[in-house]
């Protein structure tokens, strides 16, 4: 019962790494953080990419090794790529963190036609895109039409 | 199927990732804008993100102890068995673009293929790769276009790398034993059956690009034998040089 707390505990402690790339999303908040489970003696934390090539995965698992180790555990950190990541699993409280932080958030990923994405400064639809790809993998270019203002979308995938 | 024949059908897809990968990381600073500099530096690390699942599931199969590095830096250029159209060079941006826009449909329904191979890592790598794979194709086919109905300085580069590149396609659709015993016992993909979606997909594009389809340009295969052209051999000095110089090195 013990371990099983101990578990949760880890996984809450986890859970709340901000991830290097976008600082105000955890990497719970993203859906990174896959699982933490116990397998024979060890504990196994299941991680997903958000992209294939995601830079900041290995940063991310030397934090997971650090954090866990720092609460007196030793960790083997596991890549899973099925099921694939999606944006569908930010939460509602996630985006409007990151339309705070100046990033506009995610349409949903599974339909096709969505509304024109909102600018996160002026809150404007009359947007554009300036270049599909951005300052990461995660995130393409856009600007506002009326305030004029260049900003960061996270791609919906 | 053996872990080593099942290790050499995931290297070739590994090697064309990796090889593509390193073609478009080395164009970065020399894109047409700063804006297109990105997107190819991202294609790249996608890429190269596919590229190390696949060498690393590579690696597992073979049971030899290779990891990503050791297969990717440590083998010489007989070794890779990448398709010849991903180790041509970028004379220009046309080139960069037209070679992207034929890999590319050919990716995507390859990897919704492989999406459901009874190999759960691979499927798993197919999953997440075909949505990066779909990006990639309404980029490059949004260039194709651009270029194709563009000027006639940009019409006429994109019908002349598409002429020079065309004698790669025939390779993407071959398939051998090998190819076929992946796709047989539930593993792998028949790559000929991945010819009507990229015709469909190539047809619809150079039509909206006024580009006619080459015709003549002969064939060219060998990629998956080890047979290269004599780009490749450049392209991997870049790739291993350091890696070789340095062994062990780190930072």
């Amino acid at each position: 019962m013990n371990d099983l707390l101990d578990l949760v505990a880890l996984r809450t402690e986890l859970e709340s790494i901000p991830d290097p790339e976008v600082p105000v999303l955890s990497i719970g908040d993203l859906g990174v953080l896959r699982d933490v489970t116990q397998e024979g003696g060890r504990v196994v934390v299941v991680v997903t990419p958000t992209y294939s090539g995601c830079p900041a995965m290995d940063h991310i698992k030397d934090l997971i090794v650090e954090v866990a180790g720092a609460a007196g555990h030793s960790v083997e950190v596991r890549t899973v790529y099925s099921p694939a990541w999606t944006t569908d699993w930010m939460s509602d409280d996630a985006r409007e963190r990151l339309a705070a932080y100046g990033i506009a958030p995610p349409g949903p990923a599974t339909v096709t036609i969505t509304e024109p994405v909102r600018c996160p400064r002026c809150r404007s639809r009359r947007t554009e895109v300036v270049s599909r790809f951005g300052t990461t993998a995660c995130k393409s270019l856009m600007r506002c039409r009326d305030c004029l203002e260049p900003f960061d979308h996270f791609k919906a995938i | 199927m053996t872990g080593e024949d099942r290790a050499r059908w995931v290297l070739r897809h590994a090697d064309d990732c990796l090889v593509l990968a390193q073609r478009l990381g080395a164009q970065v600073s020399r894109g047409p804008d700063l804006e297109e500099d990105i997107a190819g530096a991202n294609l790249a690390i996608d890429l190269l993100g596919q590229a190390r699942a696949l060498l690393t599931h590579a690696g597992e199969l073979e049971g030899r102890g290779r990891d990503e590095d050791a297969l990717a830096m440590e083998r010489d250029e007989r070794a890779f068995t990448n398709l010849l159209l991903v180790e041509q060079p970028d004379p220009d941006f046309a080139h960069t673009i037209v070679r992207q826009f034929l890999f590319d449909a050919w990716q995507v329904p390859l990897y919704e293929a492989l999406a459901r191979s009874a190999d759960d890592v691979l499927a798993g790598i197919a999953q997440k790769g075909v949505k990066e794979a779909r990006y990639h194709l309404s980029h490059s086919a949004g260039w194709v276009v651009r270029l194709g109905d563009g000027t006639d300085e940009s019409h006429r580069r994109t019908a002349g790398a598409l002429h020079r590149l065309w004698r790669f396609s025939d390779e993407l659709f071959e398939a051998d034993d090998l190819d076929l015993d992946m796709a047989d016992a539930g593993l792998g993909v028949d790559p000929s059956t991945l010819r009507p979606a990229w015709e469909g997909t190539v047809e619809r594009v150079l039509s909206e690009a006024t580009l006619d389809r080459p015709r003549g340009t002969g064939s060219r295969s060998g990629g998956r034998t080890g047979y290269h052209t004599e780009h490749l051999g450049h392209l991997l000095s870049d790739l291993q040089y350091l890696h070789r110089s340095h062994q062990g090195a780190s930072w």
